[in-house]
């Protein structure tokens, strides 16, 4: 960890994903606030600035040179399970928001599938004063919908909103019952709140373990049909039409959905989604080893589901990119395929996978690519837009595209290791995030 | 030569050519069962360890008898009654196995991949007795081995594997093996129970069984349980009977003979009328007698021990 008071990063590329534009400039940073952006500074600041100062020698301010090397605003992680509290032994909100920070994400929501639940101001206040007190990436907690998520009652919204929720969701489980699901996109209303959406027929996914087709035929595991998530997708758009509420659409992973959420946004129907990047890099195929740390939930889809979710992205159907971080001990997931839990983890390997699977191959141009990590996220979430301005927070991620590197056991920062990347080649690379006033170099991770 | 294989997990792991050698080798144990003393001592000194984690007689039992037959020592580690019930898992059983040094496992299991993870983390040799609804090697084996002793002719042969395709292991078996010999083979039985991209396997899929019973040599039917009637994956007994039912009636309507094969353990009744069963075209004991034979020969294969020059030759 890097802790100069005046900070310049010289010769890179910088993306601003509000305004869709890339240029060249210096960034010049004091105590944590971006004072200059300007070519030429690190020349400027030293031959100004060190004789004037006098008392402050020349070698006190760092300089960074990050020729070649883009600088975009901190990543928004819309999507992510941070275990604490309850399941400390697999993530705390420490090491999470460490690795969150780690894959670039400044800003991560944790799901409320707890234990204890994030139904209730006290859990909210810990998870945000724990946050606080490891000040890595600043944790947004994201409220159960219903109370002890189990789908029947609304929790108490209001109290949770002024504990500092930025949305609620049940993730893990569906709301299954319509009814429930109206009344909670109808209160929410009150708060201006998205509801997020974790789209799941549990009647058709039934105890499924892998997407349901050719694959899960060969391997005799019980499928979950594309239909369980479209089925819901469609229920829960029609819902939030009715109720002109903001829904958000969870991890969405197959082409059907997709389609529907076209026909919605072709509509006007005001929904937003995500995707997370398993879905645009794997398919089922994986699941051939019986290796478990390929099954999630919604499981991975074919390669036509995979390309509808490239096209999605590229279209601006699907407006951003989440990573559904799901840590879990290797205990829990050695185990028979059909035994083990969903969930892999996503941080590190997030940005890597973006940029391979869909700038390289031309689904979306790198400015595009970073909105749906930023701004887009951000603006689902109603936040300040994550810009690099004059006067602002330096909340920033430098990366390198140039670099081919191979996710090692090793610089896993998760308490976890469930990645089915491990010993993968991946191109792009999260090397300095700039945060709270503190850098932090992941260039050798 | 030598069998290429650490293990047999799938079908779809072994080649035609190591199909036939296995066959070849079958026959020759066939012979050693019906001697007097049907005892060889090729595998003497080695342990193999019956692992089932399901209620199996004829399985666990062909495959103790055919270790015995082959001079090994088998122990029965009887999963149900054992620490798997205390909450032991299959990590934590494979590395007391692998400490207790055996040769091989055997392992039945209702979880798709077991043996795929024991073989991941063992040096002990496996042997896939079932895992769920994935594979059923060894019966696929004997299957094939019963039929090519029967009919002789694999190439353009028929089979038709009737019933619940959906959960067996032994129909996707069935059809990797009868396929790779160059035989056609269908499926038939409810929509309901029949899993999505079957057909991609290499197998037709019909619904009408009256349509297709004519047309074939063979027909495997496989047991229906109870239970998936309760699931709602079919409305009674008595309709599956009367549409999927391998009744005497359908068989005397029947212009060619038809050679009948069954897994077991059979619902007599339901998915076969017992008159069925005492035809001579029946070859259902055949299949448990020749599941032995082929048995030794992939446990005495997967020991180390060398294909047979030609079939007449004893394996030493």
């Amino acid at each position: 960890m890097l802790q100069n008071n005046e900070l310049i990063l010289s010769g890179g590329t910088i993306i601003d994903p509000l305004n869709r534009r890339m240029f060249q400039s210096d960034i010049y940073i004091e105590d944590g606030v971006i004072k200059k952006i300007a070519k030429n500074l690190a020349v400027k600041v030293h031959k100004t600035s060190s004789p004037a100062k006098g008392s402050k020698p020349e070698s006190n301010i760092k300089e960074f040179d990050i020729k070649g090397k883009y600088v975009a605003p901190g990543f928004v992680d819309l999507h992510a399970h941070l275990r604490e509290p309850g399941r400390e032994d697999e993530e705390t909100i420490e090491t999470g928001s460490y690795a969150a920070l780690s894959g670039g994400f400044t800003k991560v929501c944790c799901m409320p599938n707890t234990e204890p639940p994030i139904d209730n101001e006290g859990v909210v206040r810990f998870i945000l004063q724990e946050s606080a007190r490891v000040n890595f990436a600043s944790v947004l907690t994201v409220g159960a919908a219903t109370k002890g998520r189990k789908g029947e009652e609304i929790s108490e919204i209001g109290s949770l909103v002024k504990a500092g929720v930025v949305a609620v969701s049940d993730d893990g489980e569906p709301i299954s019952n319509p009814f429930v699901m109206r009344r909670v996109l109808e209160y929410t209303k009150a708060f201006d709140l998205p509801v997020m959406s974790h789209c799941e027929v549990k009647a058709l996914s039934e105890d499924g373990v892998m997407n349901e087709g050719i694959v899960s035929t060969r391997l005799g595991l019980r499928g979950i049909p594309d239909v369980s998530e479209a089925a819901m997708v469609y229920q829960h758009i029609l819902l939030a039409d009715y109720t002109k509420s903001r829904l958000h659409l969870a991890h969405i992973s197959s082409k059907k959905s997709v389609e529907i959420i076209r026909w919605a946004k072709e509509k006007g129907i005001d929904i937003t989604c995500e995707t997370c990047p398993h879905y645009f890099s794997l398919t089922d195929a994986f699941c051939s080893t019986f290796d478990t740390n390929y099954k999630v939930n919604p499981p991975l889809q074919t390669q036509a589901d995979v390309e509808a979710i490239r096209q999605g992205l590229s279209e601006g159907l699907i407006d951003a990119i989440a990573t559904d971080h799901a840590p879990h001990l290797a205990s829990e997931k050695e185990v028979e395929f059909d035994l083990a839990p969903f969930g892999m983890i996503g941080f590190q390997t997030a940005f890597a996978l973006g940029y391979e699977e869909l700038v390289v191959k031309k689904y979306l141009n790198m400015v595009d690519y970073i909105a749906k990590l930023t701004v887009e996220p951000a603006k689902i979430l109603k936040l300040e837009p994550p810009t690099i301005e004059i006067d602002k927070k330096a909340n920033l991620v430098i990366f390198d595209t140039k670099i081919k590197w191979t996710f090692k056991r090793e610089s896993i920062h998760s308490k976890s290791q469930n990645s089915p990347f491990i010993g993968k080649e991946l191109i792009g690379k999260v090397m300095l995030v700039i945060t709270g006033g503190r850098g932090f170099d992941f260039s050798k991770d | 030569m030598k069998f290429n294989q650490k293990n047999l997990l799938t079908i779809a792991d072994i080649s035609k050519s190591e199909i036939l050698a296995i066959l070849d080798l079958t026959a020759t144990f066939r012979q050693v069962l019906d001697r007097p003393i049907p005892v060889v001592p090729a595998l003497r000194g080695k342990t193999i360890v019956n692992l089932f984690f399901e209620p199996s007689t004829r399985t666990a039992t062909s495959f103790a008898i055919a270790a015995r037959r082959l001079s090994a020592d088998c122990v029965n580690f009887a999963a149900m009654t054992s620490a798997v019930t205390k909450g032991e898992t299959l990590l934590d059983t494979a590395k007391n196995i692998e400490a207790m040094k055996v040769a091989g496992v055997v392992i039945r299991s209702s979880h798709p991949g077991a043996a795929h993870f024991l073989a991941q983390r063992l040096m002990a040799f496996i042997v896939n007795a079932g895992d769920g609804a994935h594979e059923h090697p060894t019966q696929a084996l004997s299957d094939v081995f019963t039929i090519k002793e029967r009919i002789k002719k694999m190439d353009g042969l028929k089979l038709l594997i009737l019933g619940d395709i959906t959960h067996s292991r032994v129909a996707r078996s069935d059809i990797s093996a009868f396929t790779k010999l160059g035989a056609g083979v269908a499926i038939c039985g409810p929509p309901t129970l029949i899993p999505p991209g079957i057909e991609k396997i290499g197998c037709e899929v019909f619904y009408k069984l009256d349509h297709i019973l004519s047309e074939v040599d063979v027909v495997q039917v496989l047991r229906i349980q109870l239970e998936r009637q309760q699931k709602g994956l079919f409305p009674s007994i008595r309709e599956y009977r009367a549409l999927y039912g391998l009744t005497k009636e359908r068989l005397t309507k029947l212009k060619k003979p038809l050679t009948i094969m069954h897994p077991g353990p059979v619902n007599w009744g339901v998915e076969m009328d017992h008159e069925v069963s005492v035809s001579p075209h029946s070859v259902i004991l055949e299949q448990v007698k020749n599941g032995v034979a082929l048995r030794m020969a992939i446990l005495y294969l997967l020991a180390g021990g060398e294909y047979p020059k030609s079939s007449s030759t004893e394996p030493s």
